[in-house]
């Protein structure tokens, strides 16, 4: 039955898009092109300008300027309800004056599509609801209000799907497996799906291709994987995931490496991981890459050396222990080690040497905020 | 509820942005704005234009259009009593009603609300009174009250009442009548803001030291200042502009007669629409004045 | 300890007393239906059923009941139509004018029916209409039309507007959205709002007595039989509005309660 809702997705791309609001632009001339089939992931803080995307997308929101194109057709000047989009809304907006049933055949109605109830059995079925099919929304939990929202927008077979945090109401551990359940459902039905949220862990797990946002525009993207190993700006570096930001003037450079001084150590990345390469830079490291020594370690030029420095603070978060360290003239360093029971036993005010591998570091585009006045 | 009408404006919170589009807008609104502009405004101006003119009355009666300002001169020294008494009546009608229903409310709102269908059952009971014809509950107070009934009998044995005196026709029959007729107009906002009222507040109150008077005064009333409000203005108004209370007809006597006693008689018996109208105006004018006062000073000081 | 136990018991007892005062006209309105009087029906002369059983032995008292119903039921008709229209508009869409617009929707709620009843009677003399059932309905539907207002608008502010947004999602025309999902979410507000107009008019007098002219209503013949003397048959028609309503308001509150219940079970 999964193959009878089979469908190929169109393509988006958003031009110059523009949106203003009294007072403030929640959207600054984007542009973006989401391929057929993907699974893209707009994250972001809130008031980033991530819904008001998804809004423009399915027409709810005129854009100030730009165009909107699906499957290369203009839909910018067209109604919500004339366009190939469908959505899964953040409340799930069931109707709730219908029944489970209804409320899924209510868009093939619409468009006098034949058989309605029974394609819409059909999606309930998909998303193995089908037994409660005569329900009204109230009666059903948070978990399954959600799989009924999927499949009252599926059962239109749109060719792009939008989700606006269609997991934010649910409890983490339901959250995760929504997640997996909604991954398996896009590979099964192929159309693409413009996700939204804040929440980088489910952007991570879900999307072929994530696009972080902030301030109206967006400041990268790219794979997950990619996202997060080689983060371009400070921004990027600190929402998804954690970093360590090191700010300094470069003070050598050669063919393969930059190298920066910080508080008299000198800290290094490789050419080809670094946006900018004089001048003020940041460059940051990730604290799962980085590791602690108890003595003065004897390492070759492959590896960046700081310290000594004294741990300030420890956190047990379960896989891992989490150290924070400071170190004189350079600030506060956190290194996680992973529980396994090879760390070394340490205590608050030991006095310890952080390292890490240069191929680990990367370079930043721009400058964590702050430090631009400082010097 | 309509009876929520004037409290302020509780905060919108799902309707989000509203949408824009102005033919949708102009269909919904114009059929109803027009209307209220020919059935409420323009009479206001037909109101406003027949407390003006000039009654003739040789060689018949006629009315002439003038901007006669003599008629509202007139009407204040010959209506003076009727006035002060209107709106004295309607003072002390709503303080009492308010003493009355308050108690009531808090009971029905905050004491009885973990047994839901008593709290409703005690609500039914309270608009009850709005099923049965206003002027018909006010006949039974009258023949109930009436000389010689086993409550005046009463009455008259423990010496509120001297032997020789009547209960209906007196001023204090008439408050009476206007207090019973406007108690639901009252108790049902104060319930409706009571029954929202979070008790823990008034635990974070008793927490924090404060006796139960104290949490009264400062928590439980500033936050039912709203019911408050549109409570007192639902009654007031009414209640200053009332006719049947106090007509010789009901509970009222040629003494107790109030401005709504004044206008009926001059409009509808006695052929002098002029200063009928005149009165009008000088009500309505009165009632604006004092509601915005008392909604400004309710809305902001009191409430701190 | 004492103090405790006396509160405990005045509040309940308190309520109690203000319940039964407020009942106390309704119960002596329905005792009096069975009185054994002709004309003035104020001293108990024995009970029968002679009342209810031809109510309409007055022709012309079921004549104004008939009246009253029938100006209560188009005036509502009316006010709940342009009310709901004003309704919706107000909360959801925006335009100029929006604040200007309340407050010409709560100033009739402001106003004394005495100073509306003698406008409209104003206006109807200059224009020189004839006073009858017309000129009654037209000032129903405007007294009535804010509290309609009102009471669906506190409706349309607790309407989610994605639900709408869903719809047109959905591919349901601005057309389509309005009767699929607003309006039959709109109907309990609506309904109450009809219940209310209908009750406020059926209910009125000043306002009729001003512009009623030749037309008798339910209450303008209490008003004028109160004078000679009140049937008793007027009692037994109080009597059955007043139960009708009874049965009309604790059915809606047993049929919500159980449709609470039915949800409660299936969760």
């Amino acid at each position: 039955m999964a193959t009878q809702l089979k469908v190929t997705g169109a393509d988006l791309e958003l031009i110059d898009v523009r949106k203003d609001f009294p007072g403030f632009t929640a959207l600054d001339d984007m542009d973006l092109h989401i391929p057929a089939g993907q699974f893209f992931a707009l994250l972001g803080p809130s008031g980033c300008g991530k819904t008001t995307t998804l809004r423009i997308v399915a027409g709810l929101e005129t854009p100030t300027q730009g165009q909107v194109l699906i499957g290369g057709q203009d839909v910018t000047s067209m109604k919500p309800h004339e366009r190939p989009v469908n959505t899964v809304f953040q409340s799930y907006a069931l109707f709730p004056h219908m029944t489970i049933l209804e409320n899924v055949a209510f868009g093939l109605r619409q468009r006098k599509i034949d058989d309605p109830v029974a394609k819409a059995q059909e999606a309930l079925d998909l998303v193995e609801l089908g037994h409660i099919a005569a329900r009204r929304p109230q009666q059903l939990s948070g978990g399954q209000q959600q799989r009924v929202a999927l499949a009252r927008a599926l059962v239109n077979r749109p060719s792009l799907l939008l989700l606006d945090e269609p997991l934010g109401a649910l409890d983490l551990k339901l959250r995760r497996q929504m997640q997996i359940e909604l991954k398996a459902i896009q590979m099964e039905v192929g159309l693409t799906f413009l996700h939204v949220t804040h929440d980088q862990e489910e952007a991570m797990d879900m999307a072929d291709t994530v696009a972080v946002m902030n301030k109206g525009r967006i400041e990268q993207m790219g794979a997950p994987e990619a996202l997060y190993d080689r983060p371009k700006t400070a921004f990027v570096s600190k929402f998804l995931g954690q970093s360590n930001l090191f700010v300094g003037k470069v003070s050598d450079s050669n063919d393969s490496s930059v190298s920066i001084e910080v508080g008299g150590y000198k800290v290094t990345v490789d050419k080809k991981r670094a946006e900018k390469h004089t001048g003020k830079i940041a460059i940051g490291v990730r604290p799962e890459k980085a590791t602690f020594h108890t003595s003065k370690p004897n390492l070759s030029s492959d590896h960046v050396m700081i310290g000594e420095g004294e741990i300030i603070d420890i956190r047990f978060t379960g896989v891992s222990n989490q150290y924070l360290i400071e170190i004189p003239n350079v600030g506060e360093v956190t290194v996680f080690a992973q529980n396994i029971g090879k760390s070394p036993v340490i205590e608050l005010g030991a006095k310890v040497w952080v390292s890490w591998k240069v191929e680990h570091s990367f370079g930043l585009a721009d400058l964590p905020d702050g430090s631009e006045e400082q010097d | 509820m309509a009876f929520a009408a004037f409290s302020s404006n509780t905060p919108n919170k799902n309707s989000g942005q509203p949408v824009k589009s102005g033919k949708i807008v102009l269909a919904l609104l114009l059929p109803g704005l027009i209307y209220l502009a020919m059935f409420f405004f323009i009479p206001l101006v037909a109101l406003i234009q027949t407390s003006l003119v000039k009654r003739v009355s040789t060689p018949s009666v006629h009315f002439d259009p003038a901007w006669n300002w003599q008629n509202y001169a007139d009407v204040i020294s010959r209506y003076w009593p009727q006035i002060t008494r209107s709106f004295g009546y309607a003072f002390v009608a709503t303080l009492v009603a308010l003493l009355i229903s308050y108690p009531l409310a808090y009971f029905i709102g905050v004491k009885v609300r973990h047994r839901p269908v008593l709290q409703r059952l005690m609500v039914t009971l309270v608009i009850a009174p709005f099923f049965i014809s206003f002027l018909l509950r006010t006949i039974a107070w009258k023949q109930l009250l009436a000389d010689h009934t086993p409550i005046m009998e009463f009455v008259h044995q423990i010496g509120w009442l001297q032997p020789s005196q009547s209960f209906i026709g007196s001023g204090p029959a008439v408050v009476f009548g206007l207090i019973y007729n406007f108690i639901p107009f009252m108790t049902l906002p104060l319930y409706t803001t009571l029954e929202r009222l979070d008790v823990r507040f008034l635990e974070a109150g008793s927490d924090l030291y404060a006796s139960p008077s104290k949490v009264f005064r400062k928590i439980t009333l500033p936050l039912s200042m709203p019911g408050i409000i549109s409570g007192t203005l639902l009654t007031f108004i009414p209640i200053a502009g009332d006719y049947v209370n106090a007509s010789q007809d009901f509970l009222g006597s040629e003494k107790t007669s109030m401005i709504g006693t004044m206008v009926v008689q001059d409009q509808l018996v006695t052929n002098n629409p002029q200063t009928a109208t005149a009165l009008s105006v000088l009500l309505m004018g009165m009632i604006l004045v004092l509601v915005t006062i008392y909604v400004r000073r309710a809305g902001t000081e009191e409430l701190l | 300890m004492r103090k405790l136990a006396i509160g405990r018991f005045i509040f309940p007892l308190y309520a109690l007393l203000a319940l039964v005062f407020l009942l106390i006209p309704i119960v002596y309105t329905f005792v009096f239906s069975f009185n054994q009087a002709r004309r003035r029906n104020t001293i108990w002369n024995g009970f029968t059923l002679d009342h209810w059983a031809n109510v309409c032995s007055r022709q012309d008292l079921c004549d104004a009941l008939g009246t009253s119903l029938t100006i209560s039921f188009i005036s509502t008709l009316i006010a709940t139509i342009l009310g709901t229209a004003l309704a919706i508009a107000l909360v959801r869409y925006r335009f100029r004018a929006r604040s200007a617009v309340s407050l010409s929707l709560f100033l009739p709620m402001a106003t004394p029916e005495i100073v509306m009843g003698a406008g409209l009677a104003s206006l109807f003399f200059s224009l020189g209409i004839e006073r009858g059932m017309f000129t009654v309905i037209l000032a129903h539907v405007m007294f009535c039309l804010s509290f309609v207002v009102t009471t669906v608008k506190a409706r349309v502010q607790m309407l989610d507007p994605t639900l709408e947004e869903a719809a047109s999602d959905l591919y349901a025309t601005p057309t389509q959205v309005f009767w699929k999902v607003t309006f039959p979410l709109l109907v309990p507000g609506i309904m109450a709002a009809a219940l209310l107009s209908f009750a406020l008019s059926f209910d009125d007098f000043i306002i009729t007595y001003f512009n009623a002219g030749n037309v008798t209503t339910f209450p303008l013949f209490i008003y004028v039989a109160a004078k000679g003397g009140l049937p008793p048959e007027a009692n037994v028609i109080a009597s059955s509005v007043f139960i009708l309503a009874i049965l009309i308001v604790v059915a809606t509150q047993v049929y919500g309660n159980l449709k609470k219940k039915r949800l409660a079970l299936a969760k």
